[in-house]
């Protein structure tokens, strides 16, 4: 046995490919000799360059979705091909809400395991090993599929860097479903975007977080007002946007973004692994706690017991006077 | 309106989970609670049903466990399946998509609830397997969900904001942490919950060939555990009034002020 060929799903936004497509385009690279792509939405004319510089040969094609939500739909026409004959031996899937829909849909047709939150993967004697963050990511599991390919891999953002290879513009080739049934019967009827300013959470250099410690919803613009001075982005513990102080997509951990920022600054976080399985990648570390015992300083390059309140208010104005 | 919800049962997250050395399945001993996450769905499925209709809780577990099924018939739903079997053991979450979709369609619901993730094995893949097993519609990352003319309306969750969605019935929806406050069990719901039915079922009550679920079906296995990389700690400082400065200088010293 020999891994070929990698099929990576490339999920696009706002006519880019989201990071985490560059990501295993960039891995695939390094476990096959053949690299393909799968997209949706209408935007494959406008990513395929971008495809093509990180790695695929070939981009399939479901086309615009008319409204219809992603998850049968692209299965459907990746089953498909898959049943025609074209098979890979390996299919990378992003970790993200459209992408898991995607790999569930795709395993019960084909009858295949899939294997998720993947945070590394090696090729060993012809066979994919993959490693997997384990109760919030305190543990490492390894793990492989027993039975016959494709195998489906969901692998979490950052979990290896984007580099481009130069490669040539690929073939963009049209695939299309089979007929759905009812499976395939979800539709947007309205999308809502939330305003943001300043860069991307899971691509800014700098992001600062706020959490339960800030007391109340109105002291989250402490944290935004940081972020902004800093150029960085906003995040936020799952505590706070459960409580509806902040939007789902600020919220930074497990079930919310994974960062690795120059530097995280963390506020009134307590550290619980959920959260720090999102951040801990970061390559420093800044944490303002009033609790001296609290578990977010076992990760913190530096750590400061103290009040945010009285801290966040002094770095702001020390920032400022800098100007 | 019929409601299902899935409810997985699991040791309480508060004690350290673990992975049994040979076997490298999750240590499942002592008592088994309801997945907070799950307590979400069930708030959600009995307002959902409020009306005219009634909450059905599906489980699978090992060693007849239903104590976190009690949970959720304290909080107000009617009746459970249990699906409890030897033969479970091992099942990756595909298997266990098999065998909650032919429990679910016992149940002929309008309407199957089910977390987005659950807290031990976080897969998130489950639910959206039980849809395609069962030949629905899935509306995952729900925010909000209401009712009307035979579909749902669900505000799913997106990476920019959220979508509307609208699905018909039936259909699987998942929802995420927050999307109600599910209530606490009253007293009286508790006493009630002891004489709810609770239908235990094993892998041949439901037709399935046992070679599918447990240990046989599952196409995956672990082959190594190890524990992270720890990442160390560095300085603690104890703020006494001048704490920021050290911020600033550390900022300084990566060159981002
Ligand atoms: C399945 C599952 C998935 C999860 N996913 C995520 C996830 O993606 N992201 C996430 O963040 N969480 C997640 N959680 C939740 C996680 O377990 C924690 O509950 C959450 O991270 C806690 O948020 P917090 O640190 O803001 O709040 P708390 O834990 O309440 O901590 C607040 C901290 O603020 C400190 N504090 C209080 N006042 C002050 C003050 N004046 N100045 C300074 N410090 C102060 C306290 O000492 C405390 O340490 C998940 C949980 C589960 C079960
Ligand atoms: C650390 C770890 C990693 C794992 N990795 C993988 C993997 O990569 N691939 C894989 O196939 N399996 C994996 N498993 C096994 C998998 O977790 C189990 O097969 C499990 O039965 C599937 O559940 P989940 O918790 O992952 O489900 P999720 O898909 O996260 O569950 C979502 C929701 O589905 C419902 N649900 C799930 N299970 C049940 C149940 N038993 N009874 C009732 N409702 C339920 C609940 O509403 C739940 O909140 C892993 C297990 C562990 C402990």
């Amino acid at each position: 046995m020999s891994i070929d060929k990698v099929w990576v799903l490339a999920e696009a936004a706002d006519g880019n490919p989201v990071s985490t497509t560059l990501e295993l385009l960039t891995k695939a690279r390094s476990m096959a000799g053949t690299v393909e792509a799968v997209t949706w939405g209408g935007d494959a004319a406008a990513i395929a360059g971008t495809l093509g510089d990180h790695g695929a040969t070939t981009v399939y094609d479901v086309g615009d979705l008319g409204g219809k939500l992603p998850g049968p739909v692209v299965a459907g026409a990746v089953a498909e091909l898959i049943r025609s004959g074209n098979r890979p031996d390996v299919m990378l899937v992003p970790t993200t809400y459209d992408g898991r829909d995607i790999a569930g849909r795709l395993s019960a047709r084909l009858d295949l395991p899939v294997l998720t939150n993947v945070v590394d993967l090696q090729v060993e004697g012809g066979e994919v090993r993959s490693q997997h963050a384990a109760f919030g990511g305190t543990q490492i599991v390894t793990a492989r599929f027993t039975g016959d390919g494709p195998g489906i891999f969901v692998v979490r953002a950052k979990s290896f860097a984007a580099e481009a290879s130069g490669g040539a513009a690929p073939q963009v080739q049209s695939i299309s479903a089979p007929d759905l049934g009812a499976t395939g019967a979800a539709t947007i009827v309205e999308r809502h975007v939330e305003e943001r300013s300043g860069p991307k959470l899971d691509e800014a250099d700098v992001v600062v977080s706020g959490g339960r410690g800030l007391g109340d919803a109105e002291h989250y613009a402490m944290v935004e007002e940081l972020a902004k001075l800093l150029n960085g982005a906003a995040g936020a513990s799952r505590a706070i946007v459960d409580a509806g102080w902040v939007p789902y997509s600020h919220q930074v951990g497990q079930t919310g973004k994974t960062v690795k920022p120059t530097v995280y600054i963390a506020c009134g976080i307590s550290g619980a692994t959920q959260h720090l399985v999102g951040m801990k990648g970061s390559n420093n570390i800044v944490a303002i706690n009033k609790d001296q015992e609290a578990p977010i300083f076992s990760v913190a390059d530096l750590g400061v017991v103290g009040d945010v309140h009285k801290v966040l208010p002094k770095l702001i104005e020390a920032l400022k006077a800098r100007g | 309106m019929n409601v299902v919800v899935c409810v997985k049962q699991i040791p309480d997250p508060a004690a350290p989970a673990a992975l049994d050395a040979q076997s490298h399945t999750l240590v499942r001993e002592g008592k088994l609670i309801l997945d907070d996450s799950d307590a979400y769905g069930v708030e959600m499925g009995l307002q959902l049903a409020a009306e005219d209709g009634e909450v059905t809780l599906v489980s699978m577990a090992p060693n007849g466990e239903v104590s976190g099924l009690r949970t959720g018939l304290a909080m107000g739903a009617a009746k459970a399946i249990l699906v409890s079997d030897g033969a479970l053991k091992g099942s990756d979450a595909l298997s266990t998509a098999k065998v909650l979709a032919k429990a679910i369609e016992r149940a002929q619901p309008d309407l199957v609830i089910a977390a987005t993730e659950s807290t031990d094995g976080y897969t998130g893949t489950t639910p959206v397997q039980i849809a395609e097993l069962l030949g629905m519609p899935s509306v995952t990352f729900a925010k909000k969900i209401s009712v009307a003319n035979g579909s749902v309306r669900v505000e799913r969750q997106t990476e920019a904001g959220y979508d509307e969605v609208e699905c018909p019935l039936p259909c699987v929806v998942t929802v995420t942490a927050g999307v109600v406050e599910p209530r606490y069990p009253s007293f009286k719901g508790i006493m009630a919950a002891k004489s709810k039915p609770v239908d235990q079922l094993t892998v041949a009550d439901l037709g399935l060939d046992a070679s599918s679920v447990g240990w046989a079906g599952a196409g995956q296995e672990i082959t190594g555990v190890a524990a992270a990389e720890e990442r160390g700690a560095g300085e603690l400082v104890v703020d006494e009034g001048d704490a920021h400065e050290r911020i600033v200088a550390f900022l300084e010293q990566l060159k981002l002020v």
